[in-house]
């Protein structure tokens, strides 16, 4: 299998009424991996947003397709059993219930009612994956996001990247706020998981997790578009140069999008 | 029966039936006197003008009660007690004792466990000492002066000065007679340095038959002594309930509630902890679920006398269909309760349109050298919290069942024994699906 294809066409999104997509074109294959760059209120979080259907966003227009199958139509989870993951920028805090208790219940969404994971395989899987993101396992006891610091956060979304094991993921900012080790440890969790049959799209407005995370392709986000693709090249000289050369390349004054 | 069939004569054949002495049958009459005079209490917000507290019966005639064995209780008993282990465990039906059990190793530290018909023959002294004396008063209103005079059941524990039991106590109030009242009263003494947790399960048929409970709990801590106190209230949707659960710490006390408020009928149910010695603490913590047509009016009461003193309350209410849940949250510093903290935290989470949920914090300060904060809210399903679940896979159902349990976890994961901790999370899942 060579895993799964989401194709967004025309994407155009609008919150409270405002336009922030405005006609996104973009196809991710599994064994791809795919970085979006752009600098803050571009529009990088609303189309991750959009893609699993965050209650605030609305499509106004265009399409967005798994396997060729209509994922607007999709309730939440319908898309996280179609192959689609995203690891939040702005995570829940959900209290009362167990980060376990919590994964648990994720790991069976995927699977047929009667066929649960066997409690015992559950916590083999959950203690090695999260040995491999040097976490502390307390934390699958505390309740899910609550008071974990910004890196816990990062590194929960990584651990159930890890143990769902989507088609798709999408990873929104898992850069933000880590310092270099945990950086490190984060990609390391991320290139674990790539083969042909994943295809993963990377939001950042950092390189540095790039450095770690080679992308295949790169995308630079103004203005609620994609507004350049290109190779592995491109964040070498967004690295170097910034983003002004593309702003005055295609004539752009202000880059964000929304205000 | 209602409440105006009751005269004196009732009363005093009652008390003499129970064989009480006389201090007994004089007390009940004299709060039979008072309930004549005194009106009914009058929670804020709820009118409860209309609501039906007299059709009840006060006795069910039963065979000879007999102790029983713990494989001998019924299948829906059972599954509230550990039967594995043979626990401290108190269990009435119908007012009447069925089994009691306190390990010989805590009866030789001078630890009661009985039932309080007993109590007043056995214990006299300690039961006229501590029995609507000093914590709630025979004249508060018609419903305390009633609860004196016709007092049918309850439990008496204590534990002595430096005693530690380890293993919970556990009670289970069983209303088997779906028209069967329960004037139930409890009085829990842990005397100083003791520690005590204590647990105690009010059961019914589940019916519609008319009638009453009126239950009042005592719960006395000695200097340094701590008091764990859990409850699962789980009455039917026809029984009119009025439940008053109080405690008095004395210096360096702590007294912690973790009550499970689960009632199907309309509800008054205060929960009032006097910190009265310097450094005491108290935590209450309390969940309630609210469905159908039923009103429930709850207190959570803390009040600081003295110094340093610590009170904290946390109240979460889920109420769906057409239910009404009033939370008061009352912090109340006295004069002279310096440095002392009120912490409060209520919060009601709405599953229907028609529902109607209140939280009502009040600060009461008469003191300058205190700290005191208060949280209150009352809303619906977080939405992100219920999308970042569904992103993973989880139904809405299964999401919206996770967060409400999780709402709810601060008093469920505090009851000391797992199975009635497993039977609060039932009671919880077969009233919030
Ligand atoms: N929850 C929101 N409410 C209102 N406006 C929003 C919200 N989220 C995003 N926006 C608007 O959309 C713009 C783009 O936001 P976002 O997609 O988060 O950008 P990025 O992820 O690239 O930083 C923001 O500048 C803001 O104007
Ligand atoms: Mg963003």
């Amino acid at each position: 299998m060579s895993g799964s294809t989401l194709e967004i066409k025309d994407l155009h999104v609008e919150i409270d009424g405002k336009e922030i997509l405005k006609g996104v074109n973009l196809t991710v294959k599994g064994g791809e991996f795919h970085a979006i760059m752009g600098p803050n209120g571009t529009g990088k979080s609303t189309l991750a947003s959009a893609i699993m259907g965050h209650p605030k966003y609305e499509v106004t227009k265009g399409q967005i397709l798994m396997d060729g199958e209509d994922v607007l139509e999709m309730e939440v989870d319908e898309r996280a059993k179609a192959g689609l993951f995203l690891a939040m920028q702005y995570p829940s805090e959900i209290s009362g219930v167990t980060t376990s208790d919590f994964l648990r219940s994720s790991i069976n969404a995927h699977r047929e009612e009667g066929d649960e994971i066997p409690l015992m395989k559950f916590i083999k899987e959950m203690d090695a994956a999260m040995d491999y993101l040097e976490m502390d396992k307390n934390m699958s006891q505390r309740y899910l996001n609550e008071g974990f610091s910004g890196g816990e956060k990062k590194r929960n979304e990584i651990l159930q990247l890890m143990l769902l094991k989507p088609a798709i993921g999408i990873l929104d900012e898992i850069d933000s706020g880590l310092d270099i080790d945990a950086l490190k440890v984060v990609s390391k969790g991320i290139n674990k998981l790539r083969n042909e049959a994943f295809g993963c799209l990377i939001i950042t407005h950092y390189q540095r997790l790039l450095n770690y995370v080679k992308p295949d392709f790169v995308h630079v986000m103004m203005q609620g578009r994609v507004v350049k693709s290109g190779g592995p090249e491109l964040v070498e000289r967004l690295e170097s140069e910034g983003y002004e050369w593309i702003k005055q390349e295609l004539g752009i004054e202000d880059e964000t999008v929304g205000k | 029966m209602s409440t105006d069939v009751f005269t004196r004569d009732y009363i005093e054949s009652y008390s003499k039936k129970q064989q009480e002495p006389t201090w007994m049958t004089d007390m009940r009459l004299n709060a039979f006197d008072v309930a004549q005079k005194t009106d009914m209490p009058k929670p804020d917000k709820t009118k409860i003008t209309r609501w039906d507290f007299n059709s009840f019966e006060h006795v069910t005639n039963q065979e000879e009660a007999k102790q029983i064995t713990l494989t001998d209780l019924p299948e829906g008993i059972k599954k509230f007690v550990d039967t594995e282990k043979k626990q401290n465990l108190l269990v009435l039906r119908d007012t009447v004792k069925q089994y009691v059990h306190l390990t010989s190793d805590l009866m030789d530290q001078g630890v009661i466990l009985t039932d309080l018909q007993t109590a007043i023959t056995e214990y006299p002294e300690l039961v006229q000492k501590y029995f609507m004396t000093d914590a709630v008063q025979v004249s508060e209103h018609k419903l305390t002066a009633l609860h004196a005079a016709l007092v049918n059941g309850g439990a008496f524990i204590y534990v002595p000065k430096n005693v530690i039991v380890n293993e919970p106590i556990q009670t289970i109030f069983w209303q088997d007679n779906p028209s069967q009242a329960l004037f139930n009263h409890v009085i829990l003494v842990a005397e100083e340095n003791s520690e005590v947790t204590y647990v105690e399960n009010y059961l019914a048929t589940e019916t519609e038959a008319k009638t009453v409970m009126n239950v009042i709990s005592e719960v006395f801590a000695g200097a340094n002594a701590k008091i764990s106190y859990g409850s699962v209230d789980h009455f039917a949707h026809g029984t009119t309930s009025y439940i008053n659960r109080r405690g008095l710490a004395e210096r360096d006390a702590t007294i912690e509630w973790a009550l499970g408020q689960m009632n199907d009928g309309d509800t008054i149910s205060e929960n009032v902890t006097h910190l009265l010695g310097d450094q005491s603490v108290c935590f209450a913590k309390a969940v309630s679920v609210g469905r159908g047509d039923q009103t429930q009016n709850f207190t959570a009461h803390i009040v600081n006398h003295g110094k340093h003193t610590n009170g904290i309350i946390l109240q979460h209410g889920v109420m769906k269909d057409r239910a009404t849940g009033i939370f008061h949250g009352i912090g109340k510093i006295e004069h002279g309760g310096t440095k002392a903290n009120a912490e409060q935290e209520s919060r009601v989470l709405m599953l229907s349109k028609h529902a109607r949920g209140d939280a009502n914090p009040i600060l009461l300060i008469d003191e300058d050298d205190v700290t005191a904060g208060h949280a209150a809210s009352v809303g619906r399903v977080d939405p992100l919290q219920l999308y970042y679940l569904m992103s993973r896979g989880i139904s809405r159902q299964e999401a919206e069942r996770l967060i409400i349990h999780g709402f709810l976890a601060p008093v469920v994961n505090e009851i000391p024994i797992q199975a009635v901790r497993d039977q609060l999370t039932d009671v919880i899942e077969g009233k919030v699906n």
